[in-house]
């Protein structure tokens, strides 16, 4: 009997650590000012449960329980360590009078807390390489070898980057604070592109054999959904709501052998409708709040393609002229490229390659390997094989991922 | 006439100095102030962080932007700094040679532009 108590109290433990891990983090880090003291902290308040909770039950709020255990284990390390260095006993004063024990007032400031974390691990003076890892590790705890594993990078790497990243926080006393109203539209333009590179690295590897690496984007979805809770800002839903409609696609844009599947080839029946219309439903959300950013329109033209049965029967217009839209908000050469695809398929391949070379003799676009891709398909379908030969070669050349490069080998073979 | 004196070295070189010759250097910076501060010299002196701990901040059209390094692409990085009275540069060069880091790396003399209205200094 006693065993079954303690072995449920176990995986009670263990189940609290998955779900609950994170929060304590974050409101521990926020207590004692320093990221790995907290993590200590973390690990022992847990250490302390494993023993207690078997025994004695498992606390009225167990959360609450643990940023308080965790902090009085901190106070209390640093009194036994202040033998050696003095200056600890004066900070760990300085945490128990100014920091709180009242379980529950600091229960109330758990998803505050959590919002600290993702800003202050996306806080743009920590290196772009470094805002990644910190946030997949910190906020979603994925291990050094998962995130190195995922982002096709060295577990020393990896670790080091976010090593750095704790030590500039610590150092250059970057605030752990969710920003004021006044530089929020720009801090959260930051925690946004982490988020939306998080799941693009995902959705399709910039470089190795396999197409996808799902992992990296479910991780992303469920951080966008976490923002959207703690902060529901239009831009906010409308990444969202574009991973989502991304991610419907997904078990049609590789064929059973791992090959790319174009838009307009993909068997539609094999999106997922769930995903689909959580995207949509969430757009009009963020439509109706009056301010739209590129995010959210990016988002209302993968929905423009949900909702169509096939290529053939897509509003290409409206496409066209939500590219037209996000050109406004958010300029760039991929947006155009993007816009000339549409506008190809709306007003015919001649409209379209007059366009993509115009963009591509600009030159912002000369190595990336789809304005090539792009134009070879455009000269292909107006007859111009030898130039459709060309970029399709120089689009092979620039290529780095397997599925793309055997999908351009073989719109090169059908050429010949 | 005040003098900025900039020390430059290598970081990962001077991580690599042993902490016990570090101290040392270090106490020898605070002695040159000293001996500066005597003859009525010193105006103020101090190591910096890492460079890594570093940001950049550029305005333009307004818009402050707020953005780590680039540090990495430099061999030298600013170490540390001394603001000092001297009557000329070749006084200021003897100072110079006096300053640890003139060793392992480079102390760099800019002298400093007198300008009207700035506050009193105020230290910490």
């Amino acid at each position: 009997m006693g065993d079954d108590v303690s072995t449920g109290a176990r995986a009670k433990v263990d189940e609290f650590y998955r779900a609950e891990s994170r929060y304590v983090l974050a409101t521990l880090i926020r207590l004692l000012g320093d990221f790995d003291a907290a993590e200590e902290a973390l690990q022992e308040a847990f250490s302390v449960a494993m023993e207690q909770w078997p025994r004695d039950g498992i606390p009225a709020n167990p959360r609450a329980w643990l940023v308080s255990t965790g902090r009085f284990k901190a106070i209390d390390g640093m009194r036994r360590r202040a033998r050696y260095d003095a200056s600890l006993n004066e900070l760990a004063h300085h945490i128990e009078t100014t920091t709180g024990d009242s379980s529950e007032q600091e229960d109330e400031h758990i998803e505050d807390d959590r919002l600290r974390l993702i800003f202050t691990c996306c806080h743009p003076a920590l290196a772009e390489e470094a805002q990644i890892p910190m946030t997949l590790r910190e906020v979603c705890n994925l291990t050094t070898e998962e995130i190195a594993r995922a982002l096709l990078t060295k577990p020393a790497t990896i670790a080091q980057r976010i090593v750095r990243a704790k030590a500039k926080i610590r150092d250059a006393r970057i605030p752990y604070e969710v920003p004021p109203p006044s530089e929020l539209p720009e801090r959260i333009e930051t925690v946004l592109r982490v988020v939306y590179l998080v799941f693009n690295e995902g959705y399709s590897a910039s470089f190795g054999t396999s197409l996808t690496r799902a992992e990296l984007s479910d991780e992303a979805i469920r951080l966008g959904r976490l923002l959207l809770q703690l902060l529901p800002e239009p831009e906010v839903i409308g990444l969202l709501a574009l991973m989502l409609l991304h991610e419907s696609r997904r078990p049609a844009r590789t064929s059973a052998t791992g090959d790319l599947v174009l838009l307009e080839q993909q068997d539609r029946s094999r999106w997922n409708r769930a995903q689909s219309s959580e995207g949509i439903s969430l757009i009009e959300r963020a439509l109706s709040m009056k301010r739209i950013g590129p995010y959210t329109l990016q988002a209302t033209i993968a929905a423009v393609h949900a909702e169509a049965p096939s290529a053939a029967e897509t509003d290409w217009a409206q496409i066209v002229a939500l590219y037209d839209l996000l050109l406004r908000v958010d300029p760039s050469p991929i947006v155009e490229l993007n816009r000339a695809a549409a506008v190809a398929i709306r007003d015919g391949p001649a409209k379209g390659l007059a366009l993509v070379d115009e963009l591509l003799a600009r030159g912002e676009l000369a190595t990336y390997h789809l304005a090539h891709a792009t134009r070879a398909d455009l000269c292909r379908r107006l007859g111009k094989n030898a130039d459709a030969r060309t970029s399709y070669e120089r689009a092979l050349a620039l290529a780095k991922q397997g599925p793309e490069q055997r999908f351009l080998r073989q719109r090169l073979m059908e050429l010949n | 006439m005040k003098y900025l004196l900039l020390v430059h070295h290598n970081e990962k070189a001077f991580d690599k100095i042993p902490e016990e010759i570090r101290k040392k250097m270090l106490a020898e910076s605070i002695q040159l102030c000293h001996q500066l501060d005597s003859k009525g010299q010193y105006v103020h002196a101090s190591p910096l962080q890492p460079e890594t701990a570093g940001t950049i901040v550029r305005v333009r059209d307004g818009k402050s932007a707020v953005t780590d390094g680039p540090f990495m692409e430099t061999k030298e990085q600013l170490a540390g700094y001394f603001l000092i009275h001297a009557k000329d540069q070749a006084e200021t060069i003897s100072i110079a040679e006096r300053v640890p880091g003139a060793r392992i790396g480079t102390v760099e003399i800019r002298p400093v532009r007198e300008i009207a209205g700035l506050p009193k200094t105020r230290d910490s």
